[in-house]
């Protein structure tokens, strides 16, 4: 074993060090391709407007709130005295859904449009002009209803989709933790750049093939690129602590360190708004009930699946995956019994990165949209998911992570949408309370 | 920031005082008296004692399948040294955890000194006059030796919050504990390391420090985890010395070792655990020669006497054939293992 | 490139009530985290409450602003309360993501339009300044010299921040030099040594976590003070800007979190000034004026890591009282 790992030990460093040079130079190529003057203008608030008014018989209503969802995500807004309402969004030319709560409405009161079986939802397009009014005919009728099952029905499906998402970005989180005890707040980083690369080469790639081609070839690259930003990550940052034997609080607040860096320098070079990846805006098709999905919604669920079942199956079965366990499990332990740390947390941080960067695309895709902050928005919820499971054990991670989406996507059954996130964390709190060590961990030795 | 606070300052009249009070004390090994008639009837598994401090029953601790303790009956006698041997994984330190509230057994429940202590959480027990150290040192490295000290003592008007804020409510009872933490540290060879940061003391010295601090809050019964772990070969006799000292003074220690040598020096009593059960009690001498023991050490190789095995050093002259830059090496990598 | 500018804008953020407010948040976590050794991640949502406490007791209930004040420093408690109850028993790494979690569910709290009439939601609170401003004992007009030129109104809010700030600084600076400070440190090194000698762990981490809590959230007032509040303030960023003043400094130091929030600050001002006056003036091409703005957060993120690995005593501090134990 001494032997083999002097060996690898020399020749390690000329592999990584080509492999380093090719990433510097694939990743300054595409910072030149993602020039700030295609960056969307804004940085902190939106700069176009959806707005309305809600009245009846001419009377305003007030205290009615209409949730609106679209490219930057889902706002929610409650119209005033004059029974007026606007927020803003990052993004012009694009369509958002305007929903109005007819839960607010004074009784006996609904949203009438006979030609509608929804009719109080409606999609706006906010155009050039970068505003868009939108009204609704309110007067005395049946409410429409989606019942609570179909509702629950069709928020399963989302919490599922989007905890299969979560449990992909998860997944290296917790095996990061597990094999360096760094609890890596940069993975949202690591989330977000995925995104990003495919953005950037699927727009210098239109030019030269058809759209599907250079989707496919973006994905492709991005992977490539997130493996290498772990690898990157892993030898030029993590590697040289862990030989410095920093402890774990000040690996953490590194890390919190190298999240802010790179969150920056992505808005840096991307600017403060929101892009749209191609065939972000495809159309449902009705699946069964009430369910409907577009195709980017099947293959999203269908990649998490296959990617996290041949995850298991590798680190359940190859030798690789056994010794990253072994070294979860008892790292000196495993250290002493041969194992070449060092390269089997090289391997994790390539696979952390490869999954949280295939994670961040199908992200982008639920979102929908690409932004600078947009691993930051989910860090919270990944890192409620491997705590639930119980932090560094990766099977944990990826019930947590299901349990996450579900909490977050059910919890607006019964919660204003736009305090989804806050359910979640705030039940986690709860079951740590319950569990101080998870729902898969164990608990320290003392003594 | 500590050199200008107001709770520090510099080495006092007193400290030197207690210095000079405590003259060297020969080291020199002096068989001391054993205490003798502690058990009622046959020295059995779970025996009876004449007058126990800790009283146990049925207590059991599991992780996952492992049994780690299932102790069906024991009792610790008062006023006397009982050693808790037994290979490693045995329980040992399980069982300590337990009794010290560190840990929530499965099932049982155990009596100190008249009161149950089942599901007391640990800083009571030890407010009650149980006092524990760790297998693993806990000197708290960013305090100084005497603030280690200080923190051992109990009833510290200081400690409470509002009144902490008015040093005239406790400076007198602060003065009082420091020239107690200094005698102690005199005692336990320390008293010169008494303001540097406990981070730079030896392996052997944290194990001194941790004891002394345990002793800084006059417990009845003192549970030392492997006090000898790690201590060169030169300290491990004034530890000895310490631990009968602590007997003297009428106080009741239960200790965890593996080297029976000093077992055979020290204890009045022994009890012996294998795979989380107690299998044998009685005096060091006829402990060692029974089978159970032996077993439980030994397996099959049980030609070995039962000192080399379970002793740090193969002839029993301890330190004799050591040098003095092994143990300094010792230390070292001591050291590190702490820095970790 | 105005230079006199420029200077002028970084000198006076030495007085501003950001930076006390930083300075204040700095001396609560160094409480929570320099001496206890409670990795908590929360400490914008302490401010928050803080901030919130104030201008909602005020706009809401109409209560003058020093029973406002009182308010806002009794939220801070109860949360900090709330939270450590099921947290305080946690291991370090739990607790930051928990602490983390929690921040952000009440600044979600304070986003949601559910609570619109009394949140404002995402518009914030304005127009509480009535009550504060009418206890001004300051005559109207213009004092100071140099770049620390305020109307009274302004001068009103710092003086309020001093005060505010000498109280922390000395309440803090007298606990940790009793034995209280002495079982805290003791924590910090090692909770189980510290239970063995029959300390109440739980209730120390405890009162460290409401204490911390509590001048963390009186930061919080203090930057409401002269203008509004925003949920978009209290996010986690805030939190990790926190720790990084608080390093700079120092963090088991009583004058280690005020040194480095002023540093924070009078760097942060000079290069959201000077950045993009040096674009303006061409000396760094390839860079909008916008993006020059947030080269300086970029910069934060590299300081903090920086620090953290070579410097984790903070540039003033001494190597021996580093905190970094596990
Ligand atoms: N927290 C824990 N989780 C799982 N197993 C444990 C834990 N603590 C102790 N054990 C197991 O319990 C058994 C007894 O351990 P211990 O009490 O430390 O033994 P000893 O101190 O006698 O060497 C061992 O097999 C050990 O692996
Ligand atoms: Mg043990």
């Amino acid at each position: 074993m001494t032997i083999t790992r002097s060996a690898l030990a020399r020749r390690v460093p000329r592999t990584i060090g080509v492999l380093l040079a090719l990433f510097t130079a694939a990743f300054a190529v595409i910072l030149m391709t993602v020039s700030p003057a295609s960056a969307a203008p804004s940085a902190d608030g939106d700069p176009y407007r959806v707005s309305g008014n809600v009245q009846l018989d001419g009377e305003p209503l007030e205290g009615v709130r209409l949730t609106i969802d679209g490219p930057g995500g889902l706002q929610e807004v409650v119209t005033d005295a004059n029974g007026q309402w606007k927020v803003g969004v990052p993004e012009k030319n694009e369509t958002y859904v305007v929903t109005l709560d007819e839960e607010t409405l004074p009784a006996g009161i609904a949203v009438v449009d006979p030609e509608d079986d929804t009719p109080n939802v409606k999609e706006a397009e906010v155009g050039q002009g970068g505003r868009v009014t939108v009204n609704f005919f309110i007067g005395e009728g049946e409410r429409h209803v989606t019942s609570f099952f179909d509702q629950f029905v069709q928020r399963s499906v989302t919490g599922i989709s989007f905890g299969l998402m979560l449990a992909l970005a998860a997944v290296g989180l917790t095996l990061v933790y597990g094999t360096t005890a760094i609890a890596n707040f940069a993975h949202a980083e690591m989330v977000t750049f995925g995104p990003i690369v495919v953005g950037a080469v699927a727009a210098a790639a239109t030019a030269a093939m058809p759209i599907e081609a250079a989707l496919a070839v973006a994905i492709v690259i991005a992977i490539v690129l997130s493996a290498g930003l772990g690898l990157f990550l892993d030898v030029v940052i993590w590697r040289p602590l862990r030989r410095r034997r920093v402890g774990v609080v000040q690996l953490m607040i590194v890390s919190i360190g190298l999240s802010l860096t790179m969150r920056y320098l992505f808005q840096f070079f991307i600017g403060g708004g929101t892009t749209q990846l191609p065939f972000a805006a495809m159309e449902k098709i009705p699946l069964f009930g009430v369910v409907q999905m577009s195709w980017i919604d099947i293959a999203s669920i269908v990649i998490s699946i296959v990617v996290i079942v041949a995850f298991a199956l590798w680190l359940s079965y190859s030798r690789v995956g056994k010794a990253t366990r072994a070294i979860s499990d008892n790292s000196p332990l495993a250290a002493a019994s041969g194992i070449d740390v060092d390269a089997v947390v090289r391997v994790v941080w390539v696979l952390a990165g490869a999954m949280a960067g295939l994670a961040g695309i199908l992200y982008a895709y639920y979102r929908p949209g690409l932004k600078w902050d947009m691993g930051t928005q989910v860090l919270l919820l990944m890192f409620a998911a491997v705590t639930l499971g119980g932090l560094g054990t990766a099977f944990g991670a990826l019930i947590g992570s299901i349990i996450v989406g579900l909490l977050v996507e059910l919890s607006t059954l019964w919660i204003p949408a736009d305090l989804k996130f806050a359910g979640a964390l705030f039940i986690l709190i709860v079951i740590l309370l319950f569990r101080p060590q998870g729902i898969l961990g164990r608990r320290e030795r003392i003594g | 920031m500590s050199g200008n606070a107001p709770g520090k300052k510099k080495p006092t009249a007193s400290r030197k005082k207690a210095a000079v009070a405590e003259a060297p004390r020969p080291s020199a090994p002096k068989q001391r008296e054993k205490s003798t008639g502690l058990h009622i009837g046959e020295a059995a598994p779970g025996v009876a004692k004449v007058d126990p401090i800790i009283v146990a029953d049925g207590v059991r601790r599991t992780f996952g399948g492992l049994t780690a303790v299932d102790v069906e009956h024991v009792e610790i006698p008062r006023g006397a040294i009982t050693a808790l041997i037994g290979p490693n994984g045995a329980g040992k330190t399980t069982l300590f955890n337990l009794l010290t509230g560190f840990d929530k057994p499965d099932a049982g429940s155990w009596v100190f000194d008249g009161s149950s202590l089942s599901g007391v959480p640990a800083f009571k027990v030890s407010r009650m006059g149980q006092v524990r150290t760790f297998q693993l040192t806990k000197a708290l490295g960013l305090l100084t030796v005497v603030e280690n000290m200080k923190l051992g003592a109990k009833g510290q008007k200081g400690e409470k919050f509002w009144h902490s804020l008015v040093p005239a409510l406790w400076r007198a009872q602060d003065d009082e504990i420091e020239e107690r933490a200094m005698r102690l540290l005199t005692k336990f060879k320390l008293d010169a390391k008494a303001d540097d940061f406990a981070a730079s003391l030896s392996g052997g010295q944290r194990k001194l420090l941790e004891m002394a601090r345990a002793l800084m809050s006059e417990p009845q019964l003192v549970m030392l985890d492997e006090p000898m772990a790690g201590v060169n070969p030169a300290l491990t006799q004034s530890l000895l010395d310490h631990i009968l000292d602590l007997k003297d003074e009428g106080m009741t220690v239960l200790f965890v070792e593996h080297d029976m040598h000093m077992v055979r020096h020290i204890a009045d009593w022994v009890i012996v655990m294998a795979e989380g059960r107690v299998v044998a009690e009685g005096d060091p001498v006829t402990v060692m020669k029974n089978p159970a023991v032996v077993d439980a050490y030994l397996g099959a190789h049980q030609d070995v006497d039962l000192g080399v095995v379970t002793g740090r050093y193969g002839d029993g002259k301890a330190g004799a054939g050591v040098t003095a830059a092994q143990i300094e090496a010792e230390g070292r990598a001591e050291l590190e293992d702490e820095e970790k | 490139m105005d230079w006199l500018n420029i200077l002028s804008n970084s000198a006076s953020s030495i007085i501003s009530p950001a930076t006390m407010a930083y300075a204040l948040a700095a001396l609560g976590l160094a409480v929570h985290f320099g001496y206890a050794g409670l990795l908590n991640m929360g400490v914008a949502g302490f401010m928050a409450l803080g901030a919130y406490g104030y201008a909602i007791s005020i706009l809401t209930f109409g209560f003058p602003w020093w029973l406002a004040m009182l308010v806002g420093l009794v939220a801070s408690a109860g949360f900090a309360f709330v939270l450590g109850i099921p947290t305080l028993r946690l291991r370090g790494d739990y607790l930051a993501i928990v602490t983390i979690a929690a921040a952000e569910v009440v600044r979600l709290l304070f986003l949601t339009t559910a609570f619109d009439p009394v949140t404002g939601s995402a518009d914030g609170l304005s127009g509480y300044h009535g009550s504060f401003r009418d206890a001004n004992p300051l005559p109207d007009g213009n004092y100071g010299f140099g770049p620390w030129v305020y109307s009274s109104d302004q001068w009103w809010v710092r003086i309020v921040g001093v005060i505010a700030l000498a109280l922390a600084v000395v309440l803090v600076w007298r606990l940790m030099a009793s034995p209280w400070g002495r079982v805290l440190k003791g924590i910090r090194e090692d909770e189980d040594a510290v239970r063995a000698l029959g300390k109440n762990v739980f209730s120390y981490k405890m009162q460290a976590l409401v204490l911390g809590g509590v001048i963390a959230g009186a930061g919080g007032i203090v930057y409401a003070l002269p203008s509004a509040v925003n949920s978009g303030v209290y996010v986690t960023s805030l939190t990790f800007f926190v720790y990084t003043a608080l390093l700079l400094g120092g963090a088991a130091t009583v004058f280690g979190p005020l040194i480095g929030s002023l540093i924070f600050w009078v760097l942060q001002t000079l290069l959201s000034n000077l950045l993009p006056a040096m674009v303006q003036a061409g000396i760094l091409p390839f860079m909008s004026q916008i993006q020059a703005g947030t080269l300086r957060f970029i910069l934060v993120g590299v300081a903090l890591m920086l620090l953290v690995v070579f410097r984790p005593q903070g540039i003033f501090g001494n190597k021996k009282e580093l905190t970094f134990v596990r």
